[in-house]
């Protein structure tokens, strides 16, 4: 059930925009389009598996160099489009299994591909377009980081289905040198080590949980029910500031992450002393 | 996780609080501060359990030379009673200097 | 080699390696400048990790530093190799962040503060995962914020490197300092073993690890801005330098025709020899200038 299954992300982008293409000459994991969202145009960008892909580490739903690359390029050109204008909402929908893992990608420094399309989705966001993150799937570590953690406001599906993570749960587990069934159970007393999208909740980091019954076979009525939840997120965006503070100040976030709060009250009190 | 604490009598007043070390494996960070009365207090928090006599005797041996007013506490990851020492004695030269 | 057969200034030489996170923060201020703050006395320590067994570190192995640095206000952030390998937790992730958001503020209020981040992790505490991973994105959007104002200069020194999340928050800086010793990268050696096979990565092979991760690969691949060698004093002036430069007229991370470009022009039909690949790399994008 918690299994990565990298067909999600094709059937929601469908669902928003009608088609599950990329752009003429992106590669065909990155699907991007433009299509009516409650009063605006959003852009929708989605990281699907290309079992062609030419980077033979990024066939099956991995961020890679050219999913990076794509990202930063459509995210600035909504960026440079707008310039003058009204700020789109640009919607990422999350269902990634990872980043890509291989010798090419860190040659080719997919770090600075992964900082340049996440740079994309900030830049964005500070330039006043709502950043939206739908995680549909998965969103595991650097993948998530490069597409969907800088969004203004993100939400999740509350299905087994959805993961968001730092690493998956084999590799922690041989990491941490537990099993995968202590380690889950970890996450029970220990929120974010959890990988139950539920307790991710707690950590007021959610802009909201939604209730889909399958999310690889949403209803008409779902769909739409969803499309008002990005809506209504874009609407909350639009009302705040365009920096991440909102993240800290939900009810959860009270709760779980006192200490960040209290670092940033001390810091901010003896930043202004002597 | 083991917390394990000591008093020792104390003597003299100390200048000033110290910091050393680093919670590396095999290594232990002390904070070191003066206090009130004539009385160290000493504070370990430890991930390797059941060394109390240890930190004991590393700890007798060092409040024979030792007589300051101090809370003195130990963040430690499985040092050796040499280097606990050692880090003790670094902590002690920063404050006295 | 001089005639009593040693190298004096190798010997002579600081090593900056060998200095602890708080050390490496204070030797890059202006003499005298420097203060601490939310230090270890603080006791700001991390909530999540007594309580899986493992001893907390009282500033969270993130030290925060604020003073002058060519005599202009400066914020610097060091983490402690040496603790949990210098990995992101909900504490230091949020001191970290709290310093730049506190820098971009004082950048919006007229006083120019330039930042310095000294990066040896190896990304996410696996201890506190999500929180960890969460403060890294939090991160990555102040630095966003604050370099339009003043640079966010990151050095890696070494040893542990900067990889991981945090490799993303390098990819944002304005300039990237390394010494030789030091590596960058989003994976390491390790994981992509792990994930794909020794014949992906032999992480075993040190040699291998250093041609694609080390510093001489990075800065002459152009994703570094300078190669320092492990001298205090040396990376002190190469660091003013930077601060002194200002903002670049365009960041790397946002140079994404080029890298896109030379993206699509790599043969990925093969491995390539890592120095083949430096002519490959800087020459596949048209004109473009090394900062």
């Amino acid at each position: 059930m918690n299994e990565y299954t990298g067909v999600r992300g094709t059937v929601w982008f469908r669902a928003f925009t009608g088609q599950a293409s990329s752009m003429p000459g992106d590669p065909k994991s990155v699907l991007t389009a433009d299509a009516p969202l409650g009063n605006d145009h959003a852009r929708f960008l989605c990281v699907v598996p290309d079992s062609h892909a030419r980077f033979p580490c990024a066939r099956h739903g991995e961020v890679g160099l050219e999913e990076a690359a794509t990202l930063a390029t459509r995210v600035r050109e909504v960026i440079e489009h707008d310039k003058n204008t009204i700020k789109r909402p640009i919607v990422a929908i999350v269902d990634v299994k990872s980043q890509a893992y291989g010798r090419r990608e860190e040659t080719a420094a997919i770090f600075l591909a992964a900082a340049a399309a996440a740079g994309a989705y900030g830049s964005a966001r500070l330039a006043g377009h709502p950043v939206i993150a739908l995680v549909v799937g998965h969103a595991l570590s650097g993948a998530f980081l490069t597409h969907g953690y800088q969004a203004n406001r993100i939400l999740a599906f509350d299905d087994d289905g959805v993961m968001i993570h730092a690493m998956h749960k084999e590799a922690a587990a041989r990491v941490t040198r537990r099993s995968v069934g202590e380690l889950e159970k970890l996450g029970k007393e220990i929120a974010p080590m959890s990988y139950d999208i539920r307790d991710y909740a707690k950590l007021g980091l959610l802009y909201k949980l939604l209730h889909v019954e399958n999310p690889e076979r949403p209803s008409q009525q779902e769909i739409r029910n969803v499309q008002s939840e990005l809506v209504a997120a874009i609407v909350d965006a639009r009302s705040g500031p365009m920096d991440l503070r909102n993240r800290l100040e939900s009810t959860a976030a009270r709760e779980t992450r006192k200490a960040s709060i209290l670092v940033r009250t001390k810091l901010a009190a003896q930043w202004l002393e002597n | 996780m083991e917390q394990i604490e000591f008093n020792y009598p104390a003597k003299r007043k100390v200048p000033k609080r110290a910091h050393v070390g680093v919670v590396g494996s095999g290594d232990l960070e002390v904070l070191l501060e003066p206090s009130e009365g004539e009385v160290a207090h000493v504070f370990i928090r430890t991930s390797v359990d059941g060394f109390r006599d240890t930190w004991k005797a590393v700890l007798d041996r060092f409040f024979t030379k030792y007589d300051g007013a101090v809370r003195i506490q130990i963040n430690d990851a499985g040092a050796t009673p040499g280097n606990v020492q050692l880090r003790l004695e670094q902590a002690v030269e920063v404050s006295d200097r | 080699m001089n005639d009593k057969g040693y190298n004096a200034n190798f010997i002579n030489r600081q090593s900056f390696i060998e200095l602890d996170a708080r050390e490496r923060a204070t030797a890059l201020f202006d003499a005298g400048t420097s203060r601490e703050l939310l230090g270890p006395f603080d006791r700001v320590e991390s909530p999540w990790l007594a309580m899986q067994g493992v001893t907390p570190q009282e500033d969270d192995g993130c030290v925060v530093m604020k003073g002058k640095i060519s005599g202009q206000a400066a914020v610097v952030v060091a983490l402690e190799g040496a603790f949990q390998g210098g990995s992101i937790g909900e504490v230091s992730g949020a001191k970290m962040t709290a310093a730049f958001d506190l820098a971009c503020a004082d950048n919006e209020r007229g006083i120019r503060t330039s930042a310095v981040m000294l990066l040896e992790t190896g990304g996410v505490r696996l201890q506190e995962a999500n929180l960890g991973l969460a403060t890294i994105a939090e991160l990555m959007g102040s630095i966003l914020a604050l370099r339009k104002f003043a640079p966010v200069i990151c050095l890696t020194a070494g040893t542990v490197g900067c990889f991981g999340g945090m490799s993303l928050a390098a990819g944002l800086a304005s300039y990237v300092v390394m010494t030789r010793e030091a590596r960058l990268g989003m994976n390491g050696p390790e994981v992509i073993e792990q994930e794909n096979g020794v014949e992906e990565f032999d992480s075993s092979d040190r040699e291998l690890i250093w041609a694609i991760h080390g510093g001489e690969q990075r800065y002459a691949t152009g994703l570094a801005d300078a190669l320092v060698d492990d001298d205090t004093p040396q990376i002190a002036d190469v660091i003013r330098r930077f601060v002194s430069k200002g903002v670049p007229p365009v960041h790397r991370s946002s140079q994404v025709a080029l890298y896109r470009n030379r993206i699509a022009k790599l043969d990925t039909s093969q491995q390539w020899d890592p120095k083949e690949f430096r002519a490959l790399w800087t020459t596949n994008g048209s004109s473009e200038e090394k900062r």
